[in-house]
């Protein structure tokens, strides 16, 4: 098992060294140095404690998705329907959090309860789509995405606008999970709750995994359905829960960044977080701790890549398409799997 | 004495295995010299030497008493050398000839003669008694024709050796009696065979001469005329071994399971059992044999619950459980060693203590309030271990996709024994495993019923049939055709019955079955 997760460990290091490579050579063909971009890049993500804050900041929805994926994969499902499920989570948070005026503990418990429910209730629906009538679930997914989408564009400029057209009203500061002592210990960072009860999720998420019924049930569909079904565990059950979980973690996302990070929900974007997810936890080899990690490691990229730009003349295009890659290779970190793989697997072919 | 091939010494690793070691095969013009040893032996890697797949790093290869080297199957070809996979290589939707010709089509300016390859695979197909039709579709026909049209396109080439890899292995009874037979008009022709197999009983009946390997090293050759099935055996796994199985007396107790006019419908809403009754006692074995395909993997799968029922009602000791869920199921009492282990069986990325726990995971003391309990589940797993000697490498931590497939099945078993069911269902307990494993795992079986548990054997080994059974069942295209003593009976009217010739119909219609399928 030790050697199972340090080979997972060097996967998820290897792809993120080509990405990196592969963006040094960006910056080499834009005639910059690369190790001097590679240095602002991270010293913007890391120097002080406001960075490191933002950088927190911007891997919590990171890793709410990450873990979404990540659960639903076990599964043997494909949770391509986080964008719609972080659009709804934090559309039902932002709701909740607009028209109640309650004090701030109990409000934040009911904005995260609602946006829990919400991305469970999309996730939910793919899920019997599948379970019923056999609807593979990236369709299903994807097409929810786009159902949230436009629900967020026809609802929030009619019932919640804000200054702008595109926009909703700014929450009040107890509907935000900013909390002051956090701000004032990062010396005004974006951090805010939302990373506690990411951190939460990933604990309760590992439980569930490792010491229970319901995980070694959904691990065993996952692995191999058919011996699941021979065993008398409920197949199709197990995928509706799997993907409610799921919907509910990046429902959760969806909160951690509009009325955590953000303080609107905004119309007409598709957040990027959500497709993100995927990558993340492919490069946290789909267990919760490696989501963490890769979750992170998005966030110092994503709160560097601005002081970099200020500092050298790598144009901030350059500084996307280096995210860019490192995504790419984390989505095809299987690849990189497989090479390992074959080769131990040839080695234990010939051993048989 | 005149040997056509010659493998000399041959030695071949790969990393970390020492897959064949001083091995040597010396075949005789005209002979049928059987290849025998366990899977993993190293028989493959020593027929991809001679055929050209692999080189070897020691020792040579004469033909006809010339050393030759073997780059590629192309020169194993040219050297008249032929293989007969076991898997065969047809192209579906071609004709027999078409399938033969592929790749040395014969040219009339710039089309291709099949007229003359038809007219000379028909020569060749009644030269040696193999009634095959050249243009007949390769998706018509049976599936010991197929293997025909393998062997003739090996003749068509000019072979004058031939290797045949576990060729029975797909065959029904009748089919392998028609098969002994070609392989003696091809010997008669000067043709010379190895046989690859682990069939003792195949090698005593049609085999001059054995070679035994044994975990990649060479044991001996042995003529097989002065040598029995034990000897061979023995050399083959390395320690003496009896086949004998003893069975308590027969004391049928109450009826556990009664099939009343099922009928199930396969996956393309066929109906493949029909109308199929049939009562099972405690105490008793009953047999299941059939040709693969004729209704007995639904029959399984409607008495487990994985397959709806279309008609007809399933008992199990007097409680109709036909709308029952699995679970329901093998909580009362049914449990269910599956035809493929790796797919259904065994959940392969686990550990073999999670995969023991695969029926029994929601029951104290494995869980409790919803949690597993990690100590009880790894006590039940060295129990299981223990008591039905699963190896591996880690102990109850190993993957299950790591183990070999003998082992793989001594847990499945370990883990369905362990749920002391009233039912026992096995398909195919033995499919694959290696002589020591099948005789291990018959003796389990038969303890079962010596304990007075209810077990239904379906089998497609008709030898596993006729030791274990009491009583047997013949399906054929998804209806009974008869049940018969085990006793009483043998493998020839077994054989016949498969093919759907009723025991009473035998005098009227002999001579008419069998090969015709």
């Amino acid at each position: 098992m030790r050697l199972q997760v340090n080979k997972d460990f060097i996967v998820g290091l290897s792809s993120v060294f080509l990405g990196l490579v592969a963006g040094a050579i960006f910056m080499a063909f834009t005639g910059n140095n690369p190790f001097e971009g590679y240095n602002y890049l991270f010293a913007g993500g890391l120097m002080n404690l406001e960075r490191f804050g933002n950088t927190l900041a911007m891997a919590t929805p990171l890793i709410l998705t990450g873990l979404s994926v990540a659960f639903a994969f076990r599964t043997g499902m494909f949770n391509i329907g986080t964008p719609g499920q972080v659009i709804i989570g934090g559309l039902a948070a932002t709701i909740v959090g607009l028209t109640l005026n309650i004090p701030k503990p109990l409000l934040l418990s009911l904005m995260t309860l609602a946006a829990l429910l919400g991305g469970a209730v999309w996730g939910i629906v793919p899920g019997l789509l599948k379970a019923k009538f056999n609807v593979h679930e990236v369709v299903s997914g994807i097409m929810m995405n786009w159902i949230a989408y436009w629900i967020t564009y026809y609802l929030v400029p009619s019932y919640f606008k804000g200054s702008f057209e595109t926009e909703s009203r700014h929450i009040t500061q107890a509907a935000s999970l900013k909390a002051e002592w956090l701000t004032g210990l990062f010396k005004g960072s974006y951090i805010n709750l939302g990373i506690f009860i990411a951190l939460v999720c990933v604990v309760i998420i590992s439980i569930i995994l490792k010491h229970t019924v319901l995980g070694y049930q959904l691990k065993a569909v996952g692995f191999n359905r058919h011996a699941a079904e021979y065993s008398g565990i409920n197949v199709n059950r197990n995928i509706v829960l799997a993907m409610m979980i799921a919907g509910a973690l990046s429902g959760l996302g969806g909160q951690t960044l509009y009325t955590g990070y953000a303080s609107s929900i905004q119309i007409g974007v598709m957040p990027s977080q959500g497709f993100d997810g995927i990558a993340v936890a492919l490069l946290g080899a789909t267990s919760p701790v490696g989501v963490v990690g890769a979750a992170f490691f998005f966030g110092i990229l994503q709160s560097g890549k601005g002081f970099m730009n200020a500092m050298t003349d790598i144009p901030s295009e350059i500084g996307d398409t280096i995210i860019a890659c490192i995504i790419y290779f984390a989505a095809t970190s299987v690849l990189i799997r497989n090479f390992f793989d074959g080769n131990l697997f040839r080695s234990k072919k010939g051993g048989k | 004495m005149e040997y056509v091939v010659e493998l000399l010494n041959i030695g071949k690793s790969f990393p970390g295995i020492r897959a064949n070691d001083d091995i040597t095969l010396c075949l005789r013009k005209g002979e049928i010299h059987a290849l025998l040893g366990e899977n993993g032996a190293g028989k493959s890697t020593l027929m991809s030497i001679l055929f050209g797949l692999y080189q070897p790093d020691e020792g040579k290869i004469r033909v006809r008493g010339t050393e030759v080297q073997i780059d590629n199957p192309n020169i194993a070809n040219e050297l008249g050398i032929g293989m007969v996979h076991q898997h065969f290589k047809l192209v579906h939707n071609f004709t027999v000839t078409e399938n033969i010709v592929l790749g040395i089509e014969p040219h009339k300016g710039i089309t291709v003669d099949l007229k003359q390859a038809s007219r000379k695979i028909r020569d060749l197909s009644a030269q040696y008694g193999l009634n095959v039709d050249p243009d007949a579709k390769i998706e018509d026909i049976s599936v010991g024709m197929q293997q025909r049209v393998e062997i003739l396109k090996m003749l068509y080439r000019n072979a004058e050796v031939l290797i045949f890899d576990e060729p029975t292995a797909v065959l029904t009874p009748q089919e392998i009696l028609d098969l002994l037979d070609i392989m003696r008009n091809l010997i008669k022709d000067g043709k010379s065979i190895i046989l690859i197999t682990h069939k003792l009983r195949e090698i005593k009946a049609i085999a001059d001469r054995c070679t035994v390997i044994r975990l990649g090293k060479f044991i001996g050759t042995v003529d097989v005329k002065d040598t029995d099935e034990e000897r061979m055996a023995e050399m083959m796994i390395g320690r003496r071994i009896s086949f004998d199985i003893h069975k308590k007396p027969l004391e049928p107790g109450r009826t556990m399971l009664k099939i009343d006019n099922l009928t199930v419908l396969n996956s393309r809403k066929v109906p493949a059992l029909k109308n199929f009754s049939i009562e099972l006692k405690a105490g008793e074995i009953l047999g299941i044999a059939g040709v693969e395909g004729n209704g007995q993997s639904e029959l399984v799968e409607a008495l487990t619950g994985l397959r709806k029922v279309e008609s007809g009602t399933i008992l199990l000791d007097g409680k109709d459980i036909t709308a029952m869920t699995i679970r329901e199921r093998i909580e009362n009492g049914i449990a269910h060693i599956p035809e493929d282990r790796q797919r259904r069986g065994l959940v392969l990325d686990y550990t073999i203590e999670e995969n023991l726990i695969l029926e029994k995971h929601r029951r104290l003391p494995f869980s409790k309030n919803g949690f597993l309990n990690h100590k009880a589940i790894r006590e039940h797993a060295d129990e299981v271990i223990s008591a039905f000697d699963v190896r591996s490498s880690n102990g109850p931590v190993t993957m299950a996709r790591t183990m070999s497939g003998g082992n793989q099945q001594k847990a499945i078993i370990g883990r369905e024994f362990d749920l002391n069911p009233e039912v026992l269902i096995a398909v195919q307990p033995t499919r694959g495993l290696d002589v020591g494993s099948i005789v291990y795992i018959h003796r389990r079986i038969v303890e079962q019923r010596d304990a007075g548990k209810a077990v239904l054997l379906v089998s497609l080994e008709l030898d596993e049939i006729l030791d274990l059974s009491d009583r047997i069942a013949v399906v054929n295209h998804g209806e009974l055709v008869g049940i018969v003593d085990a006793k009483s009976t043998n493998e020839k009217e077994v054989g016949l019955m498969m093919t759907g010739i009723r025991a009473h119909e035998r005098s009227s219609s002999n001579g008419n079955g069998g090969s015709n399928k």
